[in-house]
């Protein structure tokens, strides 16, 4: 139980530096010391396909920020009214954290989940799937038409990443995407 | 209490967010507010004492963890990428338009 204290509080401490440090690069470092740490973290919660999948995410997500900030970045600015702002965040987040305590008494108490639908994919999963990662059971038998969606987005994605970036338009003959 | 330590690190995102005025900032703030929010659902299915959700011969119900927030946290976490990439591109065309990161110089329209 210690080891999971102890790695929740080293995500919390990467990711306040990663808010708080004026460099970027050092902050997207930062990013990237608090993803593998929820990696770690996946793996301490029994969850290893999620931590797996946490490990290349991240990977990929730090090339795709290192490759934005190789421009220049800019000073941090306090003009304006930096006073005001600040104060109306924090009560916000503070008005936030209220009532979400008060939410948490509805939840179930940590360690001791209320399992209602997979009891049903743990007892038949084996004889109507034959996998015996109850996981790969879900994502890929139960729930493909999810998974089927998931892709779906994910070329959606890269078509509106190829949309935005590139840089002729149809006008031009040379219809090179230059995704740069 | 572990409960509270997710909420804290969503609350850290969101405040990225809210406050901070570089394009970056703001998308490290998405990022980190997703990954509250994907540690609050594996965080949920867990039991104590429990082992992985992989067939074995003496795997009953009592000594596992909820697989069903698991498959789901995974397809939450592929769609954040490809959320992130889509706030990158989009980061670095406003850059290209504008030569800057700051949201406040972004006002007048350009060619």
């Amino acid at each position: 139980m210690l080891d999971l204290y102890i790695l929740l509080i080293f995500i919390i401490v990467a990711a306040a530096i990663a808010v708080e440090t004026k460099d970027l690069l050092s902050s997207v470092i930062a990013l990237g010391a608090t993803g593998l740490g929820l990696s770690l973290t996946f793996l301490v919660l029994k969850a290893p396909d999620v931590a797996i999948t946490q490990l290349i995410v991240e990977i990929l997500s730090l090339i795709i920020l290192i490759r934005a900030t190789m421009k220049e970045d800019l000073p941090f600015s306090t003009s304006g009214r930096w006073l005001v702002n600040t104060v109306i965040t924090v009560c916000f987040i503070f008005v936030f954290i209220f009532t979400a305590v008060k939410c948490f008494k509805e939840l179930p108490q940590f360690g001791y989940p209320t399992i209602k639908t997979s009891s049903a994919y743990l007892k038949e999963g084996l004889k109507d799937t034959g996998a015996t990662n109850l996981v790969s059971a879900v994502i890929l038998d139960f729930r493909a038409y999810d998974t089927l969606g998931e892709a779906a987005v994910l070329f959606t994605a890269v078509i509106g990443v190829l949309t935005i970036l590139r840089r002729k338009g149809r006008k031009n003959e040379e219809t090179g995407l230059d995704n740069e | 209490m572990i409960y509270l330590l997710c909420l804290i690190l969503f609350c850290l995102g969101i405040y990225c967010i809210v406050r901070k005025r570089n394009i970056i900032k703001i998308i490290i703030g998405t990022i980190i507010a997703q990954y509250a929010v994907n540690l609050f659902f594996i965080i949920l299915g867990y039991r104590r004492e429990g082992r992985s959700a992989i067939l074995s011969p003496n795997a009953r119900i009592e000594n596992m963890v909820d697989m069903l927030p698991q498959a789901l946290a995974l397809t939450s976490i592929i769609i954040g990428l490809a959320f992130t990439s889509i706030l990158i591109a989009l980061a670095l065309r406003i850059y290209e338009k504008y030569k800057t990161f700051d949201v406040t110089k972004i006002k007048e329209l350009q060619g």
